[in-house]
């Protein structure tokens, strides 16, 4: 109805501003992208820099489902149940080959790419990625941020 | 043998030719026994005051394609005591895939056997609850027998 003007575009600034420099992620570690994740919160690569001070053990308090590690069929729910529990605007970070793809485990087991069951909007391939890897994805995840804008959230 | 291992002399003391086979490689003795008396020989072998196998490190299946029996249930026996380990094997036919739990010797086997099972569809007899516990509740199958297709057999259909 009311297209963007002058008092949206200052109000998307400053929300869009507030939302990347200050996101938390959630941290869906099941395996040892998990440990990769956590050097990257660590002091030597800091993620704390970017924004992500408190990372949520809550989906409810969360922005971001970094999913770092191999998903199974058996845990495939559980991350179903999560992402929906994280309130919108909520972005998915598939971190580390196995989240991407299934890795390398092409088996009766293992999901072949968590975009197969929710929407992802970045990878990071590596296995495990580096640190850096992370931090580029969140990176990018704040210049995403950046153009979002208020009017395109309510429709 | 003079020098066998008292844990060896004592089995064979105890159940005779029911110890069908002993194998040594360097330090590690594999003892093979029937199913049918897995449960006494390790009962015995647990509190036999002088041998005192009180943990049990792990409890696995062996599939053995082309072999008969084609399932092997595998025990590694530890004794805190005395530091000493042995491994006790025993074999279980396909068309009657099923022997003695150990959970009332040892609480550990519960899940130890739950995987067995799930994996290789070994029934083991007096468990509480025998379900899966590694793939999902509504999986069809056992996946690590050596028949089972990698990607799933529902996979392996759509290949066809």
């Amino acid at each position: 109805m009311l297209g963007p003007t002058i008092i949206t575009s200052t109000i998307d600034k400053v929300v869009n501003w507030c939302r990347q420099y200050s996101f938390w992620p959630f941290p869906f570690g099941t395996a040892c992208c998990a440990i990769e994740l956590m050097a990257a919160l660590a002091p030597d690569y800091d993620m704390a820099r970017f924004g992500a001070e408190r990372t949520s053990f809550t989906p409810r308090q969360a922005d971001v489902l970094v999913v770092a590690g191999t998903i199974t069929n058996k845990m495939a729910p559980a991350l179903l149940r999560i992402y929906h529990q994280i309130p919108e605007p909520r972005w998915v970070i598939a971190m580390g080959a196995c989240a991407c793809s299934g890795g390398p485990f092409n088996t009766y087991s293992v999901v072949q790419g968590i975009d197969t069951l929710i929407p992802v909007d970045f990878y990071i391939p590596g296995c495990p990625p580096r640190p850096e890897g992370l931090i580029d994805a969140i990176v990018k995840l704040q210049k995403h941020i950046q153009s979002d804008t208020v009017l395109m959230a309510a429709g | 043998m003079s020098s066998e291992n008292i844990t060896v002399q004592k089995l064979r003391e105890r159940f005779g030719e029911r110890v069908l086979d002993v194998r040594t490689f360097r330090d590690e003795i594999t003892v093979i026994v029937p199913r049918e008396d897995i449960f006494a020989i390790n009962q015995f072998l647990r509190d036999d005051p002088e041998l005192r196998y009180d943990f049990l490190v792990d409890l696995c299946g062996v599939d053995n394609l082309g072999t008969d029996p084609r399932f092997m249930v595998v025990y590694h026996l530890y004794s805190f005591q005395r530091n000493e380990r042995i491994r006790i094997k025993a074999g279980v036919p396909k068309d009657d895939c099923t022997i003695a739990s150990m959970v009332p010797l040892w609480k550990g086997a519960d899940w130890l056997e739950r995987e067995a099972y799930d994996m290789y569809g070994i029934r083991f007899d007096g468990h509480p609850k025998l379900v899966r516990i590694l793939n999902t509740d509504d999986f069809d199958g056992h996946p690590l027998r050596k028949d089972f297709p990698l990607r799933g057999e529902r996979a392996a259909e759509e290949e066809r």
